[in-house]
């Protein structure tokens, strides 16, 4: 029997690593490919990360560059102004609602962007003729976009804590709801926002579909549009996005291993 | 002080009704905000694709489905998507299984799971760029077997424009998805039960065809659903790959978007949106149902 064992195990393990190194080629090698690509220029890389120079030779990218980091920030900031204290509120004093609430929050995730963005077109008419055609107000649809994901990690963060004893002691100590959700139940589920936070800018500077259908301009339209005159350089945006939605993606990741551990620890 | 004494318990009694009411003024922002940054956009979509042109209600869009331009793009974009989440499920279920052989805390898998987490997510134009840099004409594959064993990538047609480059590309993130999602699935086959199938006397194959595989089944044909709505909506990578044509049906919306609209059928977009949402949604309710079937199994 334990003959058995150990030759299955010898088996499994030729097996594993034939699977991971072959996928594991499949998913290096187009990174190794961008390296490669973006360095046969040797004035791509040292070009990028000259600011000045970079603006004046290619205004579009930087301007693509500048509008997606700023749509990044102000769609996770109104997406916790929205999502927050409905979801707290719901919690306390509509739980009838939270049932639709969710639904709501998770419906984009059945309605493709490319659908969505047919049906956004008549309401950005509305919101140009308001607001003006400015690029940032594509912050709008994004933060449809990013609910499903901003829900799901708040909602977890607000079922490990225990709002309703929370908000109460609170209030009978005379705090009113801004101080309540402010100074209590914001700390109690600070990782929780940090998740919702950091999807909603790893999805937003990765978002090509609603930017380049509604003719505004942010990182990947810029890129695309680069593409067709310089690829090389293209490439090396392209890379360096990658890289730094990855950065936010593995702190996410470890951000929920740690909250994993804690959890366990106190358990 | 008799009139106040008598209208006191009837404040009392409105109360929780008015208290209701001041609730619900509580989520007025969020609704307000998804009814015009979502409902409408939905609505717009469900109506639009059954008005006429001149207001009326009229099945002409709908009808305009059938026309073979459209038929075709949905045809091959059900093709590429059917293609891409097999090749993805099957290729993710080996990874994922061996990933359950390694050690459950170990690096590897904790690795190989991360990254998977971050590469399901890479779509769209960077993805696209990607593959050009690597077996784009001037790729460092392409020049790399050009240059070392004489071969051409594209002896017969450069194929990374079309369905076969597509399939490809799509792949690269439908491999990590199906890793994520069929992952618990795998962990919650028992170690118990291929020790029960080998005592009573059991093969490793029967073990897999009689006990894991039936096991499996709705959770990977589950997970392989879910793979195949993600592809089949899926736009940015596409849109940014195929230049010349509309050979897939989100291409297709965006000819009808952005081209001079042609006179007649101003609503064709809406009835192919509407027509992708009802495949999604079809595809979404069948993973729905494998779900509840998994989580029962091996939950």
């Amino acid at each position: 029997m334990a003959g058995v064992i150990a030759r299955r195990a010898r088996k499994q393990r030729i097996f594993r690593w034939t699977v991971l190194i072959v996928l594991g080629v499949f998913f290096v090698l187009p990174f190794v490919a961008m390296i490669e690509f973006s360095t046969r220029d040797p004035g791509t890389w040292p070009l990028l990360v000259n600011w000045p120079e970079l603006s004046e030779r290619y205004p579009a990218l930087a301007e693509g560059i500048t509008n997606s980091l700023l749509q990044a920030a102000l769609t996770a900031v109104l997406m916790l102004v929205l999502l927050v204290p409905t979801a707290v509120w719901v919690r306390l004093r509509l739980p009838k609602l939270r049932r639709l609430v969710e639904f709501i929050c998770l419906l984009p995730l059945t309605i493709p962007a490319i659908v969505l963005v047919v049906g956004l077109a008549p309401v950005y008419a509305w919101v140009t003729y308001f607001l003006g055609g400015s690029s940032l107000t594509l912050v709008f649809a994004y933060t449809v976009l990013v609910l499903p994901y901003a829900y799901r990690a708040i909602d977890t963060g607000l079922s490990a804590i225990d709002v309703k004893t929370l908000a109460e002691a609170a209030r009978s100590l005379g705090a009113g709801w801004g101080t309540v959700m402010w100074r209590v139940v914001l700390p109690n589920i600070r990782s929780a926002v940090l998740s919702a936070a950091f999807l909603t800018v790893a999805l937003v500077l990765g978002e090509f579909t609603i930017a380049s259908l509604l003719n505004r301009t942010n990182l990947q339209v810029a890129i695309n549009f680069l593409g067709k005159s310089s690829a090389t350089m293209s490439v090396a945006v392209s890379l360096t996005a990658l890289l730094l939605a990855f950065v936010l993606l593995l702190l996410l990741s470890l951000l929920g291993e740690r909250r994993r551990k804690s959890l366990k620890e106190s358990a | 002080m008799a009139e106040v004494a008598a209208t006191a318990p009837q404040t009392v009694a409105r109360r929780p009704r008015l208290r209701g009411v001041t609730s619900l003024l509580g989520t007025v922002p969020f609704f307000a905000y998804v009814t015009i940054f979502l409902v409408i956009p939905t609505l717009v979509v469900v109506i639009g694709a059954f008005a006429g042109n001149d207001g009326g209600v009229s099945l002409d869009s709908i009808r305009a489905l059938g026309n073979d331009v459209i038929l075709d793009a949905f045809g091959r974009s059900i093709a590429l998507s059917a293609i891409s989440a097999l090749v993805g499920a099957v290729l993710g279920a080996l990874l994922a299984y061996a990933l359950v052989t390694a050690k459950p805390e170990g690096v590897l898998r904790r690795t190989v799971t991360a990254a998977a987490g971050v590469l399901a997510q890479f779509g769209g134009v960077t993805l696209a760029f990607a593959f050009l840099a690597t077996i784009g004409l001037s790729g460092f594959v392409t020049v790399w077997l050009q240059d070392t064993f004489a071969i051409d990538l594209y002896e017969n047609g450069v194929w990374l424009f079309e369905l076969p480059g597509l399939t490809l590309v799509y792949t690269y993130f439908q491999i990590p998805l199906m890793v994520i999602v069929f992952l618990p699935a795998l962990d919650g086959i028992r170690p118990q039960w291929r020790e029960a199938t080998e005592s009573l006397g059991g093969t490793t194959w029967q073990y897999w065809t009689r006990v894991a595989g039936p096991l499996l089944a709705p959770a990977f044909l589950g997970s392989t659903l879910l793979l195949f709505a993600n592809s089949f909506s899926a736009y940015a990578t596409a849109a940014a790959l195929v230049s010349q044509g509309s050979p897939l049906v989100p291409l297709q919306i965006r000819g009808a978007l952005t081209s001079e609209v042609v006179l007649g059928q101003q609503n064709l977009g809406k009835a192919m949106a509407l027509g992708m949402v009802v495949v999604v949604a079809v595809v979404m309710a069948l993973y729905t149902l494998l779900q509840k079937r998994t989580s029962k199994w091996l939950g």
